[in-house]
């Protein structure tokens, strides 16, 4: 097991740039999971780790060693393709074997290791099965036996959940998580889904056009998200903006959105004129009449425990999730409040978080 | 698209009569001619000629007789003082007022024939998956212009260039050469093989490689491990349709070859000469040259007809 040091990665095809100087460091034995929509560098990223494509510029370290040019078999790292790609014309015995193999292990060697292997992901009973025959679980668990039979330095994960229905997904999640807290090896994992990601990471890389957003942990990067795309990319429905324009003032625990004033975390910095927004999650508004904040009900989505609740204010549409017994009616007006102490603040021509008490110390990404 | 388009509705039944029919039809009249060569190898002479022609007739070996050998006509004086026969060809031959003089050159011409077709096959094919796997595969410079340039050697029938070729190769010494003849068939073959084989390298996924090389393979073992036995199905495809070219080419052979070199297509036709009008051996002959081809169609019938849908069918 390994470090992952990733140094000003760049990756360039034609004029394209995949991915712009990440930075970034994958403790040993940390699942990290790289979070972001299709086509913002993240797979490209975990593909350079793997040695698949060669970074245009930057360095990558594997343990400490410089790995950035050298092939993919020297790396010693395994791979879960997101269709798994399983050799068809091996049975499920051969396609965890194959990478020992390679290695030069002896027949019997490969034979105890990839029946320990099968044991432990619980696929014993398949070892004789053309992996044609296979259901969605059992193919990912025998990608995965592929490739934890190696004991490589790390493993990247593409999307491996991807094509499995919902309920599976759960499941699997589950599964791989209690997998990785057994053996805890080195993970890479790349996905496009937000509750996979907060599910399973220790850390997440948010991605956004080959750049990496914020780097945190789940909580840091749900309760302070770096910048707007981060907020609105992470949580369902996504955080809510509100605009707003003026300076602030460090200091100054109070901003004024529509007229309305709104307490805020303290302000930490001093911000030049510029259109800000405010921005808030919906488990943190209340319904309260007096409010100065006001909007009318648009409509309601009921949920069991809870409902979410969309309204419509001067400032846009704002979602708000509140216990599912309030009843409502569209068109009424009602006061909101805001949970002051988990309030973010944007500057909206960047997009960066505007510094408050709530992410005094907060690593920004 | 229409709902229509996707259908998955069983055919009716008539609609299958009707297909089954027509299948059946074209099957019969495209057999007629092998079966009435393959009848007329073990017809007698006479019969072979005998008009109206026969259907039905007393089989005989003398044409396979007459293929394998060659025979001197003798006086009656000179063969009643032989030796008894001492096989069914020695008796047949000795009715004709012949004996047998040695063996033709059938069996070399149709060595000659499996040696040129199998080897240009596997040449073609061998040249064809590492090219069609690198075009697939890797950014080749111009590879566009490649392909097309590749292609374009199809474009104007090969006999075309009969000439040059056949100056060609008498001066650097490939004339009725086998390896002249390898070489030919495989140039031929060989941008037919670059194509198909492309599209069938392009449907096999790269992960799957790009896997085995996380799991410590070479490049080259990947494809030879992993691509390749995914690829047999193309493989086979195009190895029967290089084969079919090469196994049943008549003119390049005529012309460059005449002697040792010589395959089965331009020497079939000489043995009607040898000793009168001789049917029963040129489809002898004829009837011998199918089989190889026949049994190498039987083998990879399955891969062939997976291959000749290819692109329609999905994995």
């Amino acid at each position: 097991m390994a470090e992952i040091r990733v140094e000003n990665l760049r990756k360039e095809f034609g004029s394209f740039t995949a991915v712009q100087n990440s930075n970034f460091v994958v403790e040993d034995g940390e699942f990290f999971v790289m979070l972001g929509p299709s086509g913002c560098g993240k797979t490209t990223t975990l593909r350079m780790i793997a040695g698949l494509e060669l970074p245009s510029s930057g360095k990558i370290l594997l343990g400490g060693e410089d790995v950035s040019q050298k092939r993919a078999r020297e790396r010693d790292i395994a791979f879960v393709f997101q269709l798994f790609a399983l050799y068809p014309h091996m049975n499920v015995r051969k396609n965890i074997g194959f990478p020992l193999l390679a290695q030069g292990m002896p027949r019997a060697g490969i034979r105890q290791r990839v029946e320990e292997t099968a044991r432990l992901l619980r696929i014993d009973h398949l070892l004789d099965r053309p992996v044609s025959g296979l259901a969605g679980g059992d193919r990912q668990r025998v990608a995965l036996g592929r490739a934890i039979v190696r004991r490589p330095k790390c493993f990247l994960m593409d999307e491996p959940l991807g094509t499995l229905d919902t309920e599976f997904r759960d499941l699997m999640v589950h599964e791989l998580r209690e997998l990785h807290n057994r053996i805890r090896a080195t993970t890479v994992y790349v996905t496009h889904d937000q509750l996979e990601a907060m599910a399973m990471a220790d850390k997440i890389a948010v991605m956004n056009h080959g750049v990496i957003e914020q780097f945190g942990s789940p909580r840091e990067i749900y309760d302070r998200p770096a910048t707007m795309f981060v907020a609105d990319f992470i949580g369902s429905p996504p955080m809510n903006f509100l605009p707003f324009a003026g300076a602030l003032r460090r200091g100054a625990k109070e901003i004024v959105v529509d007229g309305a004033a709104v307490a805020v975390p303290e302000l930490r910095e001093d911000v030049a004129p510029a259109d800000m927004a405010l921005g808030f999650r919906p488990e943190h508004i209340r319904f309260d009449g007096g409010s100065t904040l006001r909007g009318a009900v648009y409509g309601t989505e009921y949920l069991g425990t809870t409902q979410i609740v969309a309204v419509e204010t001067a400032g846009g549409m704002v979602k708000a999730r509140v216990p599912a017994d309030i009843r409502l009616t569209a068109g009424e007006p009602v006061g909101l409040t805001l949970n002051a102490a988990r309030l973010s603040l944007f500057d909206k021509a960047s997009g960066r978080a505007i510094r408050t008490a709530l992410y005094e110390g907060a690593a920004h990404g | 698209m229409s709902a229509a388009a996707h259908s998955v509705v069983e055919p009716s039944t008539t609609s299958k009569r009707v297909a089954a029919t027509l299948v059946i039809v074209y099957a019969v009249v495209s057999m007629i001619p092998l079966f009435w060569i393959f009848a007329t190898s073990f017809k007698t002479p006479p019969d072979s000629i005998a008009y109206p022609p026969k259907i039905v007739f007393t089989p005989s070996i003398e044409g396979y007789c007459n293929l394998f050998t060659t025979r001197t006509r003798q006086t009656a004086e000179y063969i009643n003082a032989l030796p008894p026969a001492t096989s069914f060809c020695d008796e047949t031959t000795r009715k004709r007022n012949m004996v047998i003089a040695g063996p033709s050159n059938f069996l070399p011409r149709f060595l000659n024939s499996i040696v040129i077709a199998f080897g240009s096959t596997f040449l073609a094919v061998f040249l064809g998956t590492l090219a069609a796997y690198g075009f697939s595969r890797f950014k080749v410079p111009l590879a566009d212009d490649l392909l097309f340039f590749i292609l374009s050697t199809r474009f104007m029938p090969p006999i075309a260039v009969a000439i040059p070729i056949y100056l060609m190769y008498r001066e650097i010494g490939l004339s009725d050469t086998a390896l002249g003849m390898i070489l030919l068939y495989t140039a031929v073959n060989v941008s037919l093989a670059v194509w198909l084989l492309k599209g069938f390298i392009d449907e096999i996924p790269r992960e799957y490689e790009e896997a085995a090389m996380i799991d410590g393979y070479t490049r080259l073992q990947a494809f030879w491990r992993v691509v390749l036995p995914q690829a047999t199905t193309g493989i086979a495809a195009t190895a029967i349709f290089c084969l079919i070219f090469a196994w049943n080419e008549y003119a390049f052979a005529a012309l460059l070859t005449s002697g040792t070199a010589q395959t089965a297509p331009p020497f079939i036709p000489t043995i009607i000469g040898e000793g009168g009008q001789d049917w029963p051996a040129v489809a002898a002959g004829t009837t011998i040259f199918l089989v190889p081809i026949l049994v190498f169609t039987i083998l990879l019938r399955k891969q062939l007809l997976r291959g000749i849908t290819f692109g329609a069918v999905r994995k």
